[in-house]
């Protein structure tokens, strides 16, 4: 044996230590994220500057975008105490309402990557789930009609989260049954998907005309929405926020949680504890799948109502960002969401005002990523002492077997 | 004669770790100089640095009365210094002619490899140092004994004088080590010297000219074999007197709890590993396998326990079949398992210490009610448990990755042992440990042993085998060569054995007389 | 090898025997069913074998009658059943063969039935359909047997397909812009390495961050570049065809290999570059060596990470090449997300490629001939959608990852980050 081996690492504090220094830690945790991110939007700045436009202008567009503006916030709560109008307030209040709309999906696909990654699976395929997901809800949603809303909504939230399920479960027991990367699987599912919709859209699941969307979901199976329109914002919000501490409940509370979690931090050594570890993709996977389902289905029953072509365009490559900025961890991945649907739904108001395309959002999400999965790199930029936690990074394996 | 290496105040800090203190070590022209510690002495690190893997933090290095600064292989290797590492240094896909040239090819035409050319010096040095091998055979087709040859050629090849050999042993039969000497002899003649490192202390007395031992990165003494006896050496490598002896009753076997007959397994590629093998296990006694590594030891332990499937025959444990099981079924039915690698098999190593000793049970209770983890009740049993098997830890919340190799084992140990269990599988289950640890482990296994459980210990170690085991069995392609008595096994007969050879019936030992044992510790 | 290991070996292939066999046969029996009963008795198919324009002598075409041929070709594949169920044929490898072989004939037949398809074209097409499938395949193999991965194949062919137009168009001159492209590709893999070797990223996280921030930069420039001005920056000479004297009169073969454009060409030059550069020379055995063992490499003086980057380095200069085929060797213009997966299903040719310039070719042109098949069956309108069709390329991406048609071993140290102790 070599000496190395007992060469000790420094002891740090542990993960779910529950007595001590909670507050250092949470402040080492965000450090490297935040500064991910200012330095995502940096180099953002400068593509923008680099294309001849103001960058301040820009994210001042965005930022405006996403919050809305003080002195619409004035004017709505001038005109509601003076006379009891609702109609400026909400006007005001419509940024934040389509901010939470986008965070919406970005939660559910974000968890579904970022349970992958507790089992060491990587989910690129939330793009074609989150498609399936909508198309399954949207056609419980239109064709039964009749029912009851109490059994209709529920009935189409399901079939969305069994329809992603199905769709990460074939990678997920194409890996477990004969060890084919997830990686590329379910990159080709996501075609498959694709062409898949494009043939029901144009055929079977078109609404009269000649457009190729569905139909109309009926109202008992739409998500009820909290405020008049034209605000969207609707139970799926609240349902994404309920299901993300489920998430956490069942990965850091439960038998089936540890056995994941044993699976993705090693699964040599859950192995020889007698754990199932192929069986353990297999579930992963469909659950993952089933999150990323339950995207679509909460844009379809709570904000578009139909389905159309390009409607999951960019969320696959969105979530794997959202789960590394977040650690893959449930709360993480709440806080990333809700940064990346500030900055989407702020996005649309900075391309119309500053003329930037909406993809230099895409090129900042990249650069996250970068930064997340190389915290040497932010460390050698800013010159942080290196923090020993032990999973810092996500670690994928090769092209197993 | 001339020193040909001479190194002067050796000093390499690693964060928290002062792995060489000021080391002086002196080999002469054409010596075998043995270097004795045992593991985390700094034995590795200090030829680490010889060989330009590691820079030192303070010292020199002088070859042939020259101070050299080594930034690399590249270096050592151009100022005569060649390494045969531990674990070896070869690309089992590659023939020998491949791996022995790569680094320096020489090509034809200043583009093509000249692979005949290659051939023909391994040829040559097979020749004048006795080293016989073909070259053109594929590196994972050789016993462990000829890639150590091929290792030794590549260094020859490189046309080094000065040797290291890292544990060149530790893989080998006892006749293989015979043969082993020999080389180091004729090289010795050819007018090469050697550094020769190892833990083990009759190697030392039988070949080497000058020894010098480490204990906790420094030098605890340099010694000629002539004026020490092995005690000597032992507490001049342990720092204290060691008790060479493990002290044990005779077993008292019952019925019989793991029962093997006409096992077939395929390892992960492919091959038949195990051969048709059968073996008995009963409570209160304890089984050793001995055998060189690859012999098919790691897939019987892989059948037993569940990991991989048996292309035919039967495995009864507690007269239950189990050879369909899942790992699991087989857990449950009362069998612990120390993992070869306890750092890839035995331990999730950024999981903390209490979610590591319920890696078998978290399911069950009082570790779970329903799909709900007890928290409380886990955070108590991580406590009680790091205090009955003495884990030295900050707490039980650090992940295990931060524990030294020693006390990661005792982790193991203390999961598997609390609970209950009929049958211990434990495979080389002190590799790579200290003294103090060695000593720890072997004694909770016989306590184990004495409170009737059974026993089947897997060790390449020869000694840890002798001294732990009541029966002994040798295990060689994939098959039982023989099945003998503890007292009646000598190290020559398992020897013969673990190489394959079968002496007739007469050669075989006579019967000891049955008494206390007292066998000597491993080191 | 004693009797009882003999009886055990025998016993596990039978049961391969038997299953295959029984394969088989109901392959057979499906040919008969499906594509022999819904052709009409009668009819003949035309394979067309002489391409229009092409400098070939004119050969007449192959005319079959329709059913008689799907009836012989299950007839075929029942046959082998039977005698795999009778004997055994030890190499799944060929059962395999037989089963795509008899497949694809008597689907095309049952597809052209009473119509006429052009077999010459459908080749030459496949040919040049595999050519970036098998660019992408070959960086794969190059990086991998140095140990990286790289699954930004497809990101770095987006970039690089961008970069080739966009400069083409700028300088006027496509080998300028072919140029460009290829040291485009290099630079971004460049990046990869730097992040995978100096910070020890994770190589598949890194590779998705490349195909991320490719997808987006080139959507960016698109957008807000591209489309206001598409004469001046995205309108570029498409590479012609050179047809090599002599060898491109062959009938069939001439015009399937010999007139192609020059990133064709290069793509058959790499292939056997590779070929030789990984097994002949001591780049390749360091290369290999640094991909199975990197500390072995190391001990002996190779500098494991210098040999790293010059690989991926290498490989994203052939990802630039690549991509350069989707604009200038093909349309002459950018489209966003115009690869459409050939990154990615040029990791799984290299994977069923074993890793080698020559396997990975080979299946590249699998896949190019399923990409070719659809467009082909699209004109001749089955009555399969044609969502369905591009499919296919998808499907057979995931069929062989599986490894139910042969399985193969990545270098060993594949995808892990070395540690210089």
């Amino acid at each position: 044996m070599s000496d190395q081996a007992i060469q000790p690492v420094e002891v740090t504090p542990p993960g779910e230590d529950p007595k001590k220094g909670t507050r250092g830690k949470i402040w080492q945790a965000l450090l490297v994220p935040a500064l991910a991110v200012l330095t995502g939007l940096l180099i953002g700045a400068i593509a923008i500057l680099a294309v001849g436009e103001n960058p301040l202008e820009a994210y001042g567009a965005l930022f405006a975008g996403s919050f809305g503006t003080p002195d619409r916030f004035i004017e709505g709560f001038q005109t509601y105490f003076a006379s009891g109008d609702t109609s400026k307030l909400l006007r005001a209040i419509y940024p934040i309402t389509e901010s939470l709309v986008a965070t919406t999906p970005y939660i559910f696909a974000a968890l579904s990557v970022a349970l992958g990654f507790r089992c060491g699976l990587f989910n690129i395929g939330a793009e074609g789930q989150v498609l399936m997901g909508a198309l399954c809800s949207a056609y419980i949603g239109y064709s039964i009609t009749g029912l009851p809303a109490f059994v209709h909504l529920p009935l189409a939230i399901l079939a969305g989260a069994a329809g992603g399920a199905v769709w990460g479960m074939i990678p997920g027991y194409l890996k477990a049954r004969f060890g084919a990367h997830e990686v590329v699987n379910t990159i080709m599912m996501n075609w498959i998907a694709f062409k898949l919709s494009d043939w029901l859209l144009k055929g079977p699941m078109q609404a009269s005309g000649s457009r190729p969307v569905t139909p109309n979901v009926e109202a008992t199976a739409e998500l009820p929405r909290f405020f008049p329109d034209p605000l969207r914002l609707n139970w799926g919000f609240v349902l994404a926020l309920a299901v993300a501490w489920l998430v956490y409940w069942f990965l850091f509370k439960t038998t089936l949680g540890f056995e994941i979690r044993s699976v993705g931090a090693s699964p040599d050594a859950a192995k020889y504890a007698g754990m199932n570890v192929t069986r353990n993709f297999v579930l992963v996977m469909a659950i993952a799948g089933g999150l990323a389902g339950l995207a679509g289905t909460a844009q379809v029953l709570g904000v578009d109502h139909w389905v159309g072509q390009g409607f999951s365009s960019g969320y696959g490559f969105d979530s794997i960002a959202l789960a590394l900025l977040g650690k893959s961890h449930p709360f993480g991945v709440v806080l990333s969401a809700l940064l990346f649907g500030f900055l989407r739904s702020g996005a649309t108001r900075m391309q119309s005002m500053a003329g930037i395309p909406i993809d230099i959002i895409s090129i900042i999400q990249g650069l996250i990523v970068i930064f997340i999965a190389a915290p040497a790199i932010i460390r050698w930029i800013y010159r942080i002492r290196a923090i020993p936690v032990s999973d810092e990074a996500m670690r994928t394996r090769g092209w197993g077997g | 004669m001339a020193n040909v290496l001479e190194l002067h105040g050796i000093t390499k800090r690693f964060p928290g770790v002062l792995a060489n203190d000021h080391i002086d070590i002196i080999l002469k022209e054409g010596d075998i100089l043995a270097l004795l510690g045992e593991n985390g002495a700094g034995k590795t690190t200090l030829m680490n640095i010889l060989y330009g893997l590691y820079k030192p933090d303070e010292g020199k290095i002088l070859v042939r009365g020259q101070e050299v600064e080594i930034h690399g292989p590249n270096d050592a290797i151009a100022r005569g210094i060649g390494m045969v590492h531990q674990h070896f240094m070869l690309i089992p896909v590659m023939t020998v002619t491949e791996n022995v040239m790569l680094g320096v090819e020489p090509t034809r035409n200043g583009i093509f490899l000249d692979r005949a050319r290659v051939a023909a010096r391994i040829r040559d040095i097979s020749q004048q140092y006795g080293l016989e091998v073909d070259p053109d055979s594929y590196i994972k087709d050789l016993p462990v004994g000829i890639q150590q040859r091929v290792e030794i050629i590549k260094v020859l090849y490189r046309e080094a004088d000065i040797l290291i050999l890292d544990e060149p042993t530790a893989v080998l039969t006892p006749q293989e080590v015979e043969g082993l000497f020999k080389i180091l002899q004729t090289l010795i003649e050819k007018g090469k010297s050697i550094i020769f490192i190892t833990h083990k202390l009759k190697e030392v007395m039988a070949v080497a000219d000058q020894i010098t031992v480490l204990r906790g990165g420094r030098v605890a003494g340099t010694v000629k074999p002539k004026d020490v006896n092995p005690e000597k050496l032992a507490s001049l490598m342990v720092g204290r007197d060691v008790n060479l002896i493990v002290t044990k009753q005779p077993a008292q076997p019952m019925n019989t709890v793991l029962e093997v007959r006409d096992l077939y397994v395929r390892d992960e590629r492919g091959n038949l590993t195990v051969n048709g093998l059968s073996l008995d296990v009963r409570k209160g006694e304890t089984l050793g396998i001995a055998g060189v590594q690859g012999n098919g030891q790691t897939e019987l332990v892989y059948a037993l326990t569940g990991l991989l499937p048996l292309v035919g025959g039967t495995i009864r444990i507690a007269d239950k079949p189990v050879h369909h099981s899942a790992p699991r079924n087989i857990l449950e039915r009362g069998v612990a398992h120390i993992p070869e690698d306890r750092q890839k098999h035995g331990l999730v190593l950024s999981f903390p210490i209490h979610d590591n000793l319920i890696l078998c049970t978290y399911y069950q209770p009082p570790f779970a009610r329903g799909i709900n983890l007890q928290e409380q009740i886990i955070f108590k049993n991580a406590e009680t448990l790091v205090g009955q098997f003495d884990v030295r830890t900050p707490n039980i919340y650090v992940p295990a990755a931060s524990l030294s190799g020693g006390n990661q084992q005792k982790v193991i140990v203390a999961r598997e042992f609390s609970r209950p269990i009929e049958l211990l599988i434990a495979s080389q289950p002190t590799r790579g440990l200290d003294v103090g640890s060695i000593e720890y482990i072997h004694n909770r296994i016989i306590e184990k042993r004495d409170e009737g459980a059974g026993i089947l210990l897997v060790s390449s170690e020869l000694d840890e085998i002798l001294a732990l085991s009541d029966r002994i069995a040798v295990m060689y392609h994939g098959q039982i060569m023989d099945i003998i008595s503890a007292e009646d096994a000598t190290k020559e007969y398992l020897g013969l054995l673990m190489a394959g050879i079968k002496p007739a019936e007469a050669a075989a030992p006579t019967r000891g007389n049955r008494k206390q044992k007292k066998v000597e510790r491993v080191f | 090898m004693n009797t009882a290991t003999h009886e055990i070996e025998t016993i596990a292939f039978r049961r391969t025997r038997s299953t295959y066999g029984l394969v088989l046969l109901g392959f057979g029996l499906f040919i008969f069913l499906v594509f022999g009963l819904n052709t009409p008795a009668g009819v003949f198919t035309t394979f067309g074998t002489n391409l229009a324009g092409s400098q070939a002598i004119t050969i007449s075409d192959l005319v079959v009658p329709s059913q008689a041929t799907i009836f012989a070709m299950a007839a075929i594949a029942a046959f082998f059943g039977a005698f795999q169920l009778a004997r055994g044929i030890r190499s799944t490898g060929w059962l395999a063969g037989v089963i795509a072989i008899t497949f694809i004939v008597s689907f095309l037949t049952w597809a052209a039935a009473d119509k006429s398809f052009n077999l010459t074209g459908m080749l030459s097409s496949s040919l040049v359909r595999a050519t970036p499938i098998a660019l992408a395949a070959l960086c794969g193999v190059i990086s991998e047997r140095s140990a990286v991965i790289n699954i930004g194949i497809e990101g770095i062919m987006l970039l690089s397909a961008q970069v080739a137009v966009v400069t083409a168009t700028v300088i006027g001159n496509s080998y300028l812009g072919l140029v460009c492209a290829i040291l485009f590709g290099g630079l971004v893999a460049a990046f990869h390495a730097w992040l995978v070797i100096r910070f020890k990223v994770d190589q598949v996280v890194s590779g998705v961050a490349i195909n991320i921030v490719g997808a987006g930069v080139t959507a960016f420039i698109s957008s807000r570049f591209l489309a206001a001005n598409i004469n001046g920056l995205n309108n570029a000479a498409v590479f012609p065809t050179i047809s090599i004297p002599l060898l491109s009169q062959i009938p069939i073969l001439g015009p399937v290999l010999f007139e192609n454009n020059i990133i064709v060409f290069l793509t058959i030059l790499l292939v056997l570059a590779l070929h030789i550069l990984l097994f002949y020379t001591p780049w390749g055995l360091r290369t290999r060596a640094v991909g199975e063992h990197p500390k072995a490499a190391d001990t002996l003086g190779v500098n494991v990470f210098f040999v790293r980057y010059v690989n991926v380095i290498l490989g994203g200069m052939i990802a630039g090449l690549g991509g350069a085929y989707f604009t200038i060797g093909s349309v002459g213009r950018f489209d966003e997300m115009m690869t459409a997966g050939k990154g990615f299903i040029g990791l799984a040719a290299m994977i069923f490629g074993k890793w080698n310039p020559l396997g990975a070719y080979t299946s590249s042109m699998i896949f190019g001939f399923a990409d070719s098949l659809q467009v082909k069956l699209q004109i001749l309108r089955t009555p399969i959608p044609s969502e369905f069709l591009l499919m296919a390329p998808y499907l057979i991406t995931m069929l062989v990852l599986t490894g139910v048609i042969g399985r193969a071993i990545p270098p060993a140290a594949d995808g892990q980050p070395y540690e210089k102790q």
